[in-house]
């Protein structure tokens, strides 16, 4: 071990993870707004670029020389320390999840499952700052309203974690992707996708559970007084948190960098964060679908939804899962 | 690897080097938490302590530890302490003394439990465990073991505290109408 | 080992750097045109005649506390869920279920008992 291994190596793959993230995050605006305006059978962005693929650059270069505005009404440090502590979780998750067999992007602990559930646990700090450092109505109710849905939604997805460590009897996700399966333990996990996606949807407050920035009733919710590139963070840990999440779903779910029945992985173990990839690519379409689909709910089903259904049935399944594992394994 | 013409340092500087940092980290926290003058600031600060604390916890190789720290402290209890700011009137804002009239007296106890404590882990012999330990994962499903084998009784105790835990919220939160 | 987690560490700071330098761009790369309407609480174009102080429902108080007590309870389960395999092979299939399933009963009984005084509906 020397310095080169210690610190550069971790640099590097940190500097490239997080390049790829902005660039994937980029491209998943682009994408979004290319599926939703085929979904309203409209074209959606054309202009910049052949199919408007340059939309994404200039959306950048906008938000970077916008004015920065700080109003006189906020708390400053709290106020700017905010997108930072929102985006920085949505990174950070990436650390752990295994782009290939001893490929991890940042490094293979053997506590992936615990670092993803740790992360989340992080995660409402933004959203808390911005919304008591903006002193606005609809800010704090926004970031009220949000964190408590993101709390609320995260027993449920603790235990979903918890059934899927049952099965799996490892922490690390790299051996979680190469032990083997048996066809009921395929079967009883994809039953259980479904629910962990409305987890899921509901953690990074995406449509249909996107009630703290209800245009008609909340303005922009906790970001209401954020502009310019400090409210493209806001979206961009918005966004990078739809990666990341598909990138767990895919990993937990549906065998993460490997092709089904071992195939290619072994002889090309580059190809691994491609698969990954692809697999990223079909699980946001998901998310968008989702979005084009279905309106919200109100504010008192969405927290009785979490706590009187997904609750007990989190429960439920991960009891059955042990007794599962222990009577069949 | 080739060698560099420098020497370089040997790994337990850098040990003690992110102890170091993580530490500052805990003490910068500890401190804001006492003397900013915001109510939310001093939460915040909480949050921070709470996170070297979990730092220290890695850097002592209790990984498990670490996350619930994480988990229950800097995720649930520093939030349920925001909340609790923003739920009380008036104080959300405005900027308080970090002085009251009990300053002296909390400043000569603080100092009292500092001398006793810095004293007992400096003279306390420490047992150094021989080699690192490997594996995290093993240690963690020996805790796991352990819950429902030697500390058993100690396990279905702490259910009851959170059961009771869970009626208190219950009737501390109900409306009196 | 601890030093497994060095790059995680080092992810952390990178990470956070980065969303620091973002931040600081604009104050470097935008224009500077104050005036005093860009300075006010966003209030749909009305003139704010309130501060954002007010109280709100206990409610969300509640959620966080309920939250902290599962929190715990989901804790725990994982070291055991971790286990369960090899404590079934080492001690039996009783002692890797009972003490864990009376540890669920007992807080499904709150989680019951929570349910009945009305503290899961939200009006």
């Amino acid at each position: 071990m020397d310095w080169l291994n210690l610190l550069v190596i971790p640099i590097i793959r940190s500097v490239v993870i997080i390049v790829v993230l902005l660039t994937g995050f980029a491209y998943l605006t682009w994408y979004e707004r290319k599926l939703l305006a085929r979904f309203h059978v409209r074209y959606g962005p054309n202009r910049a670029g052949p199919k408007g693929l340059l939309q994404p650059i200039a959306d950048a270069v906008k938000a970077v020389f916008k004015e920065e505005i700080i109003p006189g009404h906020v708390d400053k440090v709290v106020y700017l320390l905010a997108p930072a502590l929102a985006l920085a979780p949505a990174l950070l998750i990436w650390a752990v999840i295994p782009l290939g067999k001893d490929f991890p992007a940042v490094a293979d602990v053997p506590i992936g499952f615990l670092w993803i559930l740790a992360i989340a646990g992080v995660e409402s700090y933004g959203v808390i700052l911005a919304g008591w450092s903006s002193n606005n109505n609809y800010s704090l109710l926004g970031a009220l309203r949000s964190s408590a849905q993101m709390i609320s939604y995260e027993i449920p997805l603790g235990l979903f974690l918890v059934s899927i460590l049952l099965l799996a009897g490892d922490f690390s996700l790299v051996n979680l992707v190469e032990a083997p399966r048996a066809w009921w333990e395929w079967l009883w996990l994809w039953i259980m996708f479904p629910l962990f996606f409305i987890c899921i949807l509901a953690e990074t407050n995406r449509s249909p559970f996107d009630l703290p920035e209800t245009e008609n009733e909340l303005v922009a919710g906790f970001q209401t007084e954020y502009g310019g590139i400090k409210f493209a963070l806001f979206f961009m840990a918005e966004y990078i948190s739809m990666i990341t999440t598909s990138a767990i779903m895919a990993t937990l779910f549906f065998g993460g960098y490997a092709l089904p029945f071992g195939i290619g992985s072994d002889i090309l173990p580059i190809l691994g964060p491609f698969i990954l990839a692809g697999k990223v690519i079909v699980l946001l379409f998901l998310f968008i679908w989702v979005r084009a689909s279905l309106g919200r709910p109100r504010y008192d089903q969405l927290m009785g939804f979490a706590w009187r259904t997904l609750l007990p049935i989190s429960l439920g399944y991960m009891i059955i899962t042990a007794l599962l594992t222990v009577f069949f394994k | 690897m080739p060698e560099l013409p420098i020497p370089i340092p040997p790994l337990p500087t850098l040990h003690e080097s992110v102890f170091m940092a993580i530490a500052l980290l805990t003490v910068v926290g500890a401190f804001l938490v006492v003397a900013a003058r915001n109510l939310f600031h001093n939460a915040l600060g909480l949050a921070l302590t709470f996170f070297g604390v979990a730092g220290v916890y890695f850097v002592a190789e209790a990984e498990f530890v670490g996350v619930a720290q994480v988990l229950v402290y800097v995720g649930a209890i520093s939030t349920l302490i925001t909340f609790a700011i923003m739920l009380t009137r008036g104080m959300m804002y405005g900027a308080t003394s970090p002085l009251n009239r009990q300053a002296g007296t909390a400043a000569i106890i603080a100092a009292t439990v500092f001398v006793v404590m810095a004293g007992l882990l400096g003279s306390l012999p420490w047992p150094v465990a021989e080699e690192p330990i490997v594996d995290g994962q093993i240690v963690i499903a020996n805790l796991g073991v352990g819950f429902v084998t030697e500390f058993v009784v100690a396990f279905l105790l702490l259910a009851v505290l959170l059961l009771v835990a869970l009626a208190g919220a219950i009737v501390l939160a109900q409306d009196r109408k | 080992m601890a030093q497994d987690y060095f790059p995680l560490l080092v992810f952390i700071v990178v990470s956070i750097v980065f969303a620091f330098i973002a931040i600081g761009l604009p104050s470097i790369l935008g224009p500077r045109r104050k005036n005093q309407q860009k300075q006010e609480p966003y209030e749909s174009g009305i003139i704010p005649f309130q501060d954002a102080r007010r109280r709100f429902p206990i409610k969300y108080y509640l959620v966080a506390m309920l939250f902290i007590l599962f929190d715990i309870e989901v804790i725990f389960l994982y070291p055991w869920a971790g286990a369960l395999l090899p404590l079934r092979d080492g001690y039996g299939i009783w002692l890797a279920l009972v003490p864990m399933g009376v540890f669920l009963f007992i807080l499904i009984a709150g989680l019951v008992y929570e349910w009945s005084k009305g503290a899961l509906e939200w009006e």
